[in-house]
């Protein structure tokens, strides 16, 4: 396979659109969740809360306005080609200047802060991104690139679950972490769970997760039936839409999983909000 | 049943307000969230006079998108409120009568919600598009250094919220969620 030649005007102009089009734009399967809890939900105040959320997807989309005013952090998953070469800007540098087209043109709000702890100071245009690289074989730039809003993250967590607690441990972390998230993380929620790896797999594997299709399954069956019972369980916690209370707590569960050590067992939850927010494209 | 306020809300107002009940809030309130809560409650501390005044308002929790030409506010959705509890105890206590945000309070602050007789209402987090529509004119009060987080005063016309925490402190994130529970 011979070397590709990539400009960086290019990865630019399609982080620039991910970005756009994923705040703009929910998801269908986000989509047909939400039109079927609305069908299924229990509760009155509950059913008007998903017709409303409903009705504010469709309005950003007509309209081309940002669905949530919280427009989140940029991260994107990239599979990068090793036979591809970037020129002009660097790799990093192109999909920054998209992120910062993005927020600046596409009116979405700007809400990095250069230093956690101290100054706190807005970069005024929601850089920089977090960027997941993967080298992969072939000459194309494959990326996934979602805005993730605080009010979800902040509700997330890991711990290093040790093998003797089992399936059992693992189903009660995330059933608490999400039972303590209870109405904070605007529901109904998309669950990502990472389980393997290490401390930071685990955390990388969850968001992973929050970007998948929820209208898909681990490959795994034990998995997939893991997802569903989770989800089952969720749903029977009672906070219901925007936590007014009601049977739709969540509208997806995903997990996603890779090798651990022999003493370990990392299993993280990044919570997502219904406002869940990925695109994908190849380059 | 939904309940139309003009505001200035009244304390006969505050007290017909049941948990649970919807509203549509008419006339105007003022913004702020963490940053600016931060430089409040340090002024207030100090004892030095405020660049807003809160008595009789509602404050609503927000940090909107910018606005794109022709609209008169950025998707504008309420942000999770119990990043104020450290600090909303203080501004109940200088006659603020009313915050609008997302999610549950903690004691401290529902006791100074039934002490002062105030109310917290509940907006649909991430309705962000739809709620900007009641949001008619916007006009910056102070912090403008802080960007989205800066204070300004919105004229709403049927801002749809709901009690979430009356004023004898009824809380709907207490009792709805219980009544769905099949744990
Ligand atoms: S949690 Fe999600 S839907 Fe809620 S305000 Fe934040 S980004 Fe928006």
């Amino acid at each position: 396979m011979d070397i590709r030649q990539i400009k960086s005007e290019e990865i630019t102009a399609a982080v620039k659109k991910l970005f756009l089009s994923c705040n703009y734009f929910i998801g269908e399967d986000i989509m047909c969740a939400l039109e079927n809890a609305r069908r299924q939900e229990q509760s009155e105040v509950g059913k008007s809360v998903l017709a409303q959320i409903i009705e504010n997807d469709k309005i950003a989309a007509a309209e081309e306005i940002p669905l949530c005013q919280d427009t989140g952090m940029a991260i994107l998953f990239v599979e990068y080609g090793d036979r591809v070469v970037v020129e002009g800007k660097s790799f990093e540098d192109a999909v920054n200047e998209g992120v910062r087209q993005a927020y600046s043109d596409g009116y979405l709000r700007k809400s990095v802060v250069s230093d956690p702890v101290f100054d706190r100071t807005n970069t005024k245009d929601n850089t920089p991104a977090v960027i997941h690289t993967r080298i992969v074989s072939g000459n194309t730039i494959r990326i996934t690139a979602g805005g993730k809003g605080f009010g979800s993250e902040n509700m997330s967590a890991i711990k290093m679950v040790t093998p003797s607690y089992g399936v059992e441990g693992v189903k009660q972390f995330i059933l608490d972490t999400v039972r303590n998230a209870g109405p904070n993380p605007c529901p109904p929620i998309v669950v990502g769970v990472g389980i393997g790896g290490t401390f930071e797999r685990a955390a990388q594997l969850a968001k992973k997760a929050t970007f998948r299709p929820i209208d898909t399954c681990h490959p795994d069956e034990r998995y997939a039936s893991l997802e569903k019972e989770l989800l089952e369980k969720i749903n029977k916690m009672g906070f219901g839409p925007a936590g007014l209370g009601g049977s739709t707590t969540a509208i997806g569960v995903n997990i996603e999983t890779a090798p651990t050590h022999i003493a370990g067992m990392p299993v993280a939850v990044n919570i997502c909000c219904h406002a869940a927010r990925h695109a994908s494209t190849e380059i | 049943m939904t309940k139309k306020i003009t505001l200035p809300i009244t304390d006969s107002d505050i007290r017909n307000l049941k948990a649970g009940d919807s509203v549509l809030l008419s006339g105007s309130i003022i913004t702020g969230r963490d940053a600016a809560h931060k430089r409040l409650f340090e002024l207030i501390q100090q004892g030095k006079e405020l660049p807003v005044k809160l008595k009789g308002e509602i404050i609503y929790y927000v940090g909107p998108a910018p606005a794109k030409p022709g609209y008169a506010v950025g998707p504008a959705g309420p942000t999770s409120s119990y990043r104020m509890d450290k600090y909303a105890p203080a501004l109940l206590d200088l006659g603020l009568k009313g915050m609008i945000g997302k999610g549950a309070r903690n004691k401290a602050v529902i006791d100074s919600i039934v002490k002062n007789g105030c109310v917290y209402f509940a907006a649909i987090g991430g309705a962000a598009a739809l709620i900007a529509k009641s949001i008619k004119s916007e006009e910056l009060l102070c912090y403008e250094d802080l960007g989205t987080e800066a204070v300004r005063r919105y004229t709403v016309e049927d801002f749809p919220c709901i009690v979430a925490i009356d004023c004898q402190g009824n809380n709907v994130y207490e009792t709805e969620p219980k009544k769905y529970c099949r744990e």
